[in-house]
């Protein structure tokens, strides 16, 4: 395997990690906006203390595959700059406005008004930076990215159902994940709420993935081809329905932790197969890993920090979910826990 | 608004408030473990209390540098995609390992955050630590990078101007690194903690919770005056390392036109660009030639020994410089005082308190001006001699209103920021706020 095409799946396992967790806090915003019902104040509660200790940390996997992408793929970097300035800008603003607007709501006045306020803003930009952060992938999938597309710089070109599709499809996802993930952290009432939410979500899913597939047959034919006649298609398929299937009966079985399991798995597989039908390409249809790649001389010495750093963060990542999401916080089984609290 | 002034404006204005949030973490962390550490080994609670007060103004802060701090890492192809397409291989390094240095404090300053009560006390504790060691660690990567602006090296040109004989580890440690990466550190330190006493001697001087406040200056006044008398020493390193490397950018901070020997020492002033020459400056004899390379004689090269098209904006480098040199000065000055007065193991007077007081924000404009004087000072180049800024632009169009964009809402947090920190800290530890109906992370379950 080449340096560059390692880099390449590391870049992709960020992505699918980002999207689990970064993915997930997001998802935590539109259940926030979408809180309703008699228990609205304690959805929102759960919510908060969900999000509040690991949302730092699970925003660095953005971050990281943006630095891998220009000290790596510095021409794909430089391209997808370019050719999708004006989302990437909006992207920037929402991810700004839900951060400050999160965490001034947890140190703001407590009251009522001020509260709603501020939680207002973190939700709503919750909605719009996943659809955003999805159209931008989109747009990378489906040739509005590329160097070519560099003159049209400051263009809607970047706009087409196909990419507001995939928007739609990144919000649902991350909707449906929080979801997962939040009913295994209530009892009772609230988990059932949040076991009907995914169940939704999960209906959302299935349609916006619909449509997308639809979508990308005339607008971005390679991913079309990935999806539907290449190697991996059938297989591919396959486990992403089995994990949606058991996602789905578990949520109806009330098996909480299964759900959330299963439902990771359908995310991490999607990521991993809209990775697999752009493979060879970062920029589709024009720079491939290989044309984009930086020298040599640099991947390498990445990779090798990649590998150190990795030593380094997942023991400290595991201390941040033992800490706050229980004595097993990755377990699949449910049983009776013994409460540490 | 021109494109190209656009593009600085926005990316200056992002920089320009990401530092003081990104200086903060740096610090706060530092200091908060002190409090935390004191209050361990002493049982006491005014200690206590100030680790968590600082806890929580050091959660609203670094929420905000690090969504600032996202917007400068997409910046960077958003503005500079050329320059990105060409640096990005060679310093793409230090980045990534500040990456992981960014994961440990966002790890451990969610566990020191949220924990407290939930994790053991020396667990807290250490994770305190291993947020202000990775705080500096990240600030440390970061400066690397720009010290290889200033400084390329770890490549070769080919003829065609792509880099070739990448070296990542070469590129990482251009020469003069360390000089650049103390000062910042340094920088760090003394602006946050100035900053912080200066909000505590406020308080300490209306006799408002006079232990509390007093505990928090020992802290912060323990590092910050310490900081804040080497930084003179840092400053000297870091001037003769720039004269034998940047010699362009010394003439344009010290307002040296003419190449001579025993140039003097101009304090002050205004330099004239178009003339030539700086008008009202204080001029110490041979100062300059004694400062920059320890010789009263040395020769020191002046912009004119540059061609005209590569000349820094003088007069802007000069006062930013000036700006940095002075407010540096009297940061020392006072340093000594706190020193003087700590050393005969007596309390600080109202004149000391006052001068703390008046001194809380010249930490952040020395810091301020300090990044501009090597910003500035490197122009018209973002690679010193290898790429112009106007080479590395964008070809994007109409990049004043996500300039005006960007401006109203950093305005807004800055705003929003001072009103919660105001909130949050600046009340005496036996006012408490009503408690929240959706409780903050200090309330464990």
């Amino acid at each position: 395997m080449t340096p560059e095409v390692l880099l390449g799946g590391v870049m992709l396992a960020a992505l699918v990690l980002y999207a689990l967790l970064g993915g997930a806090d997001y998802g935590g915003g539109i259940w926030d906006l979408l809180a309703s019902g008699p228990r609205r104040r304690a959805q929102r509660t759960l919510i908060e203390h969900a999000i509040g200790p690991v949302w730092e940390a699970n925003h660095v996997w953005l971050i990281l595959v943006v630095v891998l992408l220009f000290t790596g793929f510095p021409a794909a970097f430089a391209s997808i700059s370019t050719a999708l300035f004006l989302p990437l800008t909006l992207l920037l603003i929402g991810i700004v406005l839900r951060g400050a607007a999160f965490t001034f709501r947890t140190y703001d006045h407590p009251d009522d008004e001020v509260q709603e306020r501020w939680g207002l803003a973190f939700s709503i930009s919750s909605v719009v930076t996943p659809v955003i952060l999805g159209v931008v992938l989109g747009a990378v999938a489906s040739g509005r990215a590329g160097p070519g597309a560099i003159q049209r710089a400051d263009s809607l070109a970047w706009l087409s159902p196909f990419t507001v599709a995939v928007g739609l499809f990144a919000a649902a996802l991350f909707a449906f994940l929080a979801a997962c993930y939040l009913a295994v952290e209530a009892e009772g009432d609230l988990r059932r709420d949040f076991r009907l939410r995914a169940i939704g979500a999960g209906v959302a899913v299935f349609a916006c993935a619909l449509a997308v597939l639809v979508l990308s047959r005339a607008e971005a034919p390679a991913v079309f081809a990935g999806l539907t006649r290449r190697g991996f298609t059938i297989p591919l398929h396959l486990a992403t329905a089995v994990a949606a299937v058991t996602a789905f009966v578990a949520l109806v079985l009330d098996q909480v932790r299964l759900a959330r399991a299963a439902a990771a798995a359908q995310v991490a597989l999607i990521v991993l197969g809209w990775g697999a039908s752009q493979y060879p390409y970062v920029v589709a249809p024009e720079l491939t890993l290989q044309a984009a790649a930086a020298p040599r001389a640099t991947l390498v010495p990445v990779l090798w920090a990649l590998g150190a750093g990795a030593v380094l963060l997942f023991p400290a990542l595991y201390l941040l979910f033992r800490v706050f999401k229980g004595e097993r916080p990755f377990a699949v089984v449910d049983r009776e826990e013994r409460r540490e609290r | 608004m021109p494109d190209l002034l656009a593009a600085r404006s926005l990316f200056g204005v992002s920089l320009a408030f990401h530092i003081v949030f990104a200086a903060v973490g740096v610090a706060m962390p530092l200091f908060m473990v002190l409090a935390e550490g004191r209050a361990l080994r002493t049982g006491s609670e005014a200690y206590r209390e100030l680790a968590r007060r600082w806890a929580k103004g050091t959660a609203i802060l670094f929420a905000v540098g690090a969504v600032s701090g996202t917007v400068i890492s997409f910046e960077l192809g958003l503005l500079w995609p050329r320059f990105m397409e060409f640096a990005g291989p060679i310093i793409g390094m230090p980045f990534s390992l500040e990456g992981f240095a960014f994961f440990a404090e966002a790890i451990f300053l969610g566990i020191y955050l949220y924990g407290w009560g939930r994790v053991s006390p020396r667990l807290h504790l250490a994770a305190g630590w291993v947020v202000a060691v990775s705080g500096a660690a990240s600030a440390f990567f970061v400066t690397l990078a720009n010290a290889w602006m200033n400084v390329p090296a770890g490549f070769r040109l080919d003829a065609a101007g792509a880099a070739q004989d990448v070296r990542p580890f070469v590129a990482m440690f251009p020469p003069g690194w360390w000089q650049q990466v103390l000062h910042v550190l340094l920088s760090c330190y003394v602006a946050t903690a100035f900053a912080v006493a200066a909000i505590h001697a406020w308080y300490l001087l209306r006799d408002r919770d006079a232990d509390f406040h007093r505990a928090a200056l020992r802290i912060v006044m323990g590092v910050g005056a310490v900081a804040a008398l080497l930084q003179p020493l840092s400053g000297d390193l870091s001037a003769r390392k720039v004269a034998e490397t940047q010699p362009k950018k010394l003439a344009a901070m010290e307002a040296q036109f003419r190449t001579e020997r025993g140039a003097p020492l101009k304090i002050g002033g205004l330099p004239d660009m178009e003339a030539r020459e700086t008008r009202f400056a204080l001029e110490i004899p041979n100062g300059l030639s004694l400062l920059a390379f320890h010789d009263p004689d040395a020769e020191v090269k002046g912009l004119e020994a540059f061609p005209r098209e590569d000349w820094p904006n003088a007069t802007l480098t000069h006062l930013a410089f000036q700006a940095m040199v002075g407010l540096g000065s009297l940061l020392a000055l006072a340093a000594l005082a706190w020193a003087y007065v700590r050393a005969r193991r007596r309390e600080p007077g109202r004149r000391l308190l006052w001068a703390l007081v008046a001194l809380g924000p010249a930490g952040f404009l020395a810091l301020e001006a300090g990044w501009l004087v090597t910003e500035w000072g490197r122009q018209p180049f973002a690679i010193q001699g290898v790429m112009r800024v106007a080479d590395a632009v964008t070809p994007v169009k109409n990049l004043t209103a996500p300039f005006v964009a960007f401006g109203v809402l950093y305005l807004f947090l800055a705003f929003m920021v001072v009103v919660l920190l105001r909130r949050q800290i600046a009340h005496g530890p036996h006012d408490h706020p009503a408690p929240k109906p959706m409780s903050g992370p200090e309330v464990s379950p």
